[in-house]
């Protein structure tokens, strides 16, 4: 059988030539003479996920943006189109990363303070470290995969600045990127740990305030976890985290009972009454023995604090009414005409005095209270005083109405008096 | 009409009482109507300078690095001489929860009792919960007044 | 010669002082079972007067601009010495004075006072209510709050549904596209200016019209008014109708201080034109019965949009009511009936849509 030998590489050489013309007529294309040679898109934009990444996507990436590639993470050669030489270990090809390696293939850049210099001097290089302290990346130590890593949080290839508003780390999207995990009841299984985060803080007020007023140093779940090393912040350090923004309340309550008393029974200070993360607007009902009142949650009829905390909201109920009152009684004398409007600007003053008590609630005891409770009711005495003033004025003008009226009424009857006696004349007159 | 037993005297002088009425009637109601005429026309004692300006005070009236509050339409606000011995103007309601700002002489800054939050000299907003900066007012200093006017921008 | 007497000649040199009184003495106003109805036109003279009066008050502290105007109202009824009095005695007695407009037109309707020789007296009346009904209209914005914006912005759309000219008329009536300060700009000059121009100009034409013919006697009353002897036919216009006048003009000031002092006119929220209109803007009553015949018709009718028909029906009806006195010239006669009906009619309507608007608004 010489001569007419055909190789089995004949016909596969001959279909694979011919393939490999095909996919080079196709690259032809002028788009592709645009591009850098970076052989790694060419075909992985082509393939379905999970090996699929779209040239457009990874081009609105900080990375791309940054002059960053394929290769600066996988390693291999985006000169070739042949796949065997693009990604051979000769070329640095890594192979696909596990999760176990993202984090310390992400530090090799990251945590490089010389090499990330050249890119953003004010970046952080710490975030590794960080991430090896937090609870994630300890599980991860420890083999657990499960665990967020950071092209969990930062997305894959298609990362952006965390200052950009679609980044999935921007303020406004970190509670949702959380929730992917930490609201999945059937993932977060093995772990026993709550999954309503992320429905109790969309309840609350501070996600009201990220959302709605658009204020963006609101607090989301990394401002009080950490981001890179998030961990909850255990029942000790509860206060200080709250007091990075709340600190009246949390010095307040650093002097007040109920710091040590809360200390002693390893309760977690401020989440107590305010919970974690449904932290709700607290209204005047939040404090006292009523409906809705935290406090009777420990206390009991007749101690201390429950005397306190009710004599707390009888006060703050007494200067909401008593400023109502006065609200009242000059809108009654604006709408008559009245001026008073340097009264209603002294009552913003008692509005003031009852929100500094309710900041003062914090001190868990009658008296500093009290303090700003009389303070708001000397100005609503004052101003009601002025409003009552103010009546009178109009009383007094209607007064002057009268007196115009009698005056009026006087004339319209002179007039019909002499109308009559006019005409009495004239029909004398004509009788005669 | 009967005629009446009335002498002609009487007639006269019921009907004097009666002109003389009437004609004090009437002069008394043309006074309650010119009263009130006569006090609207005199310029009462706040001059309207119109809701984009207010006078806030005189030259003299702060010392360096003091502030003060005052009415400014319906809300509060604030005059601060620097102690750069300028003249800066604010609203003082706080972008918070509304209470009204005080000047801290000691801090240099602009701060909010109610929750600790602070604003600089140019009325940003640098600590705390004010979510946003104070509107700033344009200060204008005529002889010996101070007024403050809304820019053109708040 | 006394003092007056001297005066007197000194007037009538150079003024005709004694013919003018000549004439007042012999004026004469007749005297029937309607006579009450010739009060309507004084009063609604003495209610024009008091507007003129209140609102030069008004003018010395007004601010016609968008910044200004709503603050300028403000400082009148809170800071000017009984500004709240003149303010609410002006808003009070325009609303007054349009409807003794109203009744003193329907009145004259009814007793057929518009016949000949009278047509023109009818004509320039007409005028009259129209300009009347622009005053209201115009002056309604100056305060500058959100009701008085969306109601011009509501109603100057509906100028718009005029065919052809609508859209002019709207540019021309807003100064723009929309409701903005150019508009208060413009009504501002239209309320104290030119209808102000206008409305002396047609009441001078009316009174001396009035003046030159007299009262006339409702034809469903001659019958009887003849029969009575002549010295009991008419009374004296001086002093006995001025007298009972006065006594009128008296009284409805009496009304009008009393309407002003126990409900001052309120003064509204300042006009947002971003904020969205407010549920059930309505107009002011002396419209509400076109407003509510243009809500009750179907969207679309034949080739045009309800409103547009609606207008036209309007300015049709207004037309036709004008030229009144042109169809009712007969002494006797068919078209005397005809003529009643219409009147019967159009007061019905004005009355029950007026009164069907605000039952809607009340549920």
């Amino acid at each position: 059988m010489e001569g007419k030998r055909q190789t089995r590489m004949g016909r596969t050489g001959w279909t694979g030539l011919l393939f490999s013309f095909a996919l080079c007529l196709m690259f032809a294309s002028p788009a592709h003479a645009q591009t850098t040679q970076n052989s790694c898109l060419d075909c992985h934009s082509r393939l379905d996920p999970p090996l699929q990444v779209k040239a457009e996507v990874f081009a609105r990436s900080i990375h791309a943006q940054k002059g960053l590639s394929c290769v600066s993470c996988h390693g291999g050669d985006p000169t070739t189109d042949d796949m065997a030489r693009a990604m051979s270990p000769a070329a640095g090809f890594k192979g696909p990363i596990s999760r176990k390696q993202i984090p310390a293939l992400c530090a090799s850049c990251h945590s490089n303070a010389a090499y990330m210099r050249g890119f953003d001097p004010s970046l952080r290089t710490d975030e590794f470290s960080q991430y090896q302290t937090s609870v994630h990346g300890q599980l991860l130590a420890k083999g657990d995969t499960k665990v967020a890593v950071c092209t969990d949080c930062h997305g894959l290839h298609d990362i952006r600045a965390p200052s950009d508003p679609q980044s999935s780390v921007y303020p406004l999207n970190v509670a949702k990127t959380c929730a992917t995990c930490h609201a999945n009841a059937a993932y977060m299984k093995p772990y026993k740990i709550p999954t309503d985060q992320y429905a109790s803080y969309t309840a609350s007020v501070h996600y009201e305030d990220l959302t709605v007023k658009g204020d963006l140093s609101a607090p989301t779940c990394v401002t009080c976890h950490g981001s890179h090393g998030a961990a909850p912040p255990g029942v000790t350090s509860v206060v200080n985290v709250c007091s990075t923004c709340h600190i009246f309340q949390a010095e307040l309550f650093d002097k007040s009972p109920h710091k040590q008393a809360f200390a002693s029974m390893g309760l977690p200070g401020c989440v107590v009454c305010h919970s974690n993360h449904r932290i709700v607007e607290p209204t005047d009902a939040f404090i006292g023995t009523g409906k809705g009142a935290v406090c009777v949650n420990c206390h009991t009829r007749g101690d201390p604090g429950y005397i306190a905390a009710a004599r707390i909201h009888q006060g703050l109920t007494e200067l909401t009414v008593s400023i109502q009152r006065s609200d009242n009684i000059l809108s009654e004398a604006e709408s008559s005409g009245v001026e008073v409007g340097s009264a209603l600007l002294e009552l913003n003053d008692a509005r003031d005095d009852l929100m500094k008590a309710r900041v003062s609630v914090h001190n868990f005891s009658v008296a500093p209270v009290e303090k700003n409770i009389q303070a708001g009711l000397a100005v609503t005495q004052k101003t009601y005083k002025a409003g009552v003033a103010a009546l009178a004025e109009r009383d007094y003008r209607r007064k002057g109405l009268g007196i115009a009226l009698i005056v009026i009424l006087a004339v319209v009857i002179g007039f019909g008096l002499l109308i009559k006696k006019v005409e009495s004349r004239n029909r004398q007159e004509t009788q005669k | 009409m009967t005629p009446t037993n009335e002498s002609p005297s009487d007639k006269e002088a019921r009907r004097h009482f009666l002109e003389i009425f009437l004609g004090t009637g009437i002069i008394a109601s043309l006074l309650s109507f010119l009263y009130p005429v006569i006090r609207y026309l005199i310029p009462p004692p706040q001059t309207d300078l119109g809701s984009n300006t207010v006078l806030a005070a005189k030259v003299g009236e702060l010392s360096v690095n003091s502030g003060k509050i005052f009415r400014f339409g319906d809300k509060p606000a604030i005059l601060i001489l620097t102690s750069g011995d300028k003249y800066v103007a604010f609203t003082a309601v706080c972008t918070h929860l509304g209470c009204t700002v005080q000047y801290r002489p000691d801090l240099r800054e602009i701060w909010c009792p109610c929750h600790n939050g602070k604003y600089n000299l140019q009325g940003r907003n640098i600590s705390g919960p004010p979510p946003k900066p104070l509107a700033e007012f344009t200060v204008n200093v005529k002889g010996a007044d101070i007024y403050v006017s809304r820019t053109a921008a708040s | 010669m006394s003092p007056g007497a001297q005066i007197r000649n000194w007037l009538d040199d150079r003024f005709g002082w004694d013919d003018l009184i000549a004439f007042l003495k012999h004026k004469t106003v007749p005297l029937h079972r309607y006579s009450y109805w010739y009060y309507l036109g004084g009063i609604t003279l003495f209610l024009f007067s008091l507007q003129v009066v209140t609102g030069i008050l008004l003018l010395l502290y007004y601010r016609p601009t968008p910044s200004d105007a709503f603050e300028s109202v403000q400082y009148i009824m809170t800071q000017a010495r009984f500004g709240w009095l003149i303010r609410s005695i002006h808003s009070w007695g325009a609303n007054l004075m349009i409807f003794t407009a109203f009744a003193h037109m329907f009145s004259v309707a009814f007793l057929k006072s518009y016949r000949k020789p009278r047509e023109l007296t009818w004509l320039s009346g007409m005028v009259l209510l129209f300009l009347v009904l622009g005053f209201g209209f115009s002056g309604y914005l100056l305060p500058w709050n959100t009701l008085a914006f969306f109601a011009t912005t509501v109603g100057t759309s509906l100028v718009g549904q005029v065919p052809l000219v609508g859209h002019w008329l709207l540019i021309f009536l807003r100064g723009g596209q929309d409701v903005t300060g150019a508009t208060l700009g413009r009504f501002f000059a239209f309320h104290v200016a030119l209808l102000p121009g206008l409305a002396t100009a047609f009441i001078l034409v009316h009174l001396v019209l009035i003046q030159r013919f007299g009262m006339s006697v409702p034809p469903r009353v001659e019958p009887e008014w003849k029969a009575k002897p002549p010295e009991q036919r008419e009374i004296r216009f001086f002093p006995n109708f001025l007298l009972r006048e006065l006594m009128g003009w008296y009284l409805a000031l009496g009304v009008l201080g009393s309407l002003a002092a126990l409900k001052p006119w309120e003064l509204g929220t300042k006009a947002d034109p971003f904020a969205s209109a407010p549920a059930g803007i309505k107009p002011e009553w002396y419209f509400m019965f076109m407003f509510e015949t243009l809500k009750l018709l179907p969207a679309k009718m034949w080739f045009m949009t309800g409103e547009s028909l609606g207008v036209i029906a309007f300015g049709i009806a207004a037309l036709l009511w004008t030229l009144l006195p042109f169809f009712d010239h007969e002494r006797q006669g068919r078209s005397g009936r005809w003529a009643a009906g219409v009147v019967v009619f159009a007061l019905a309507y004005v009355v029950a849509l007026t009164a069907y608007g605000y039952m809607v608004m009340a549920k």
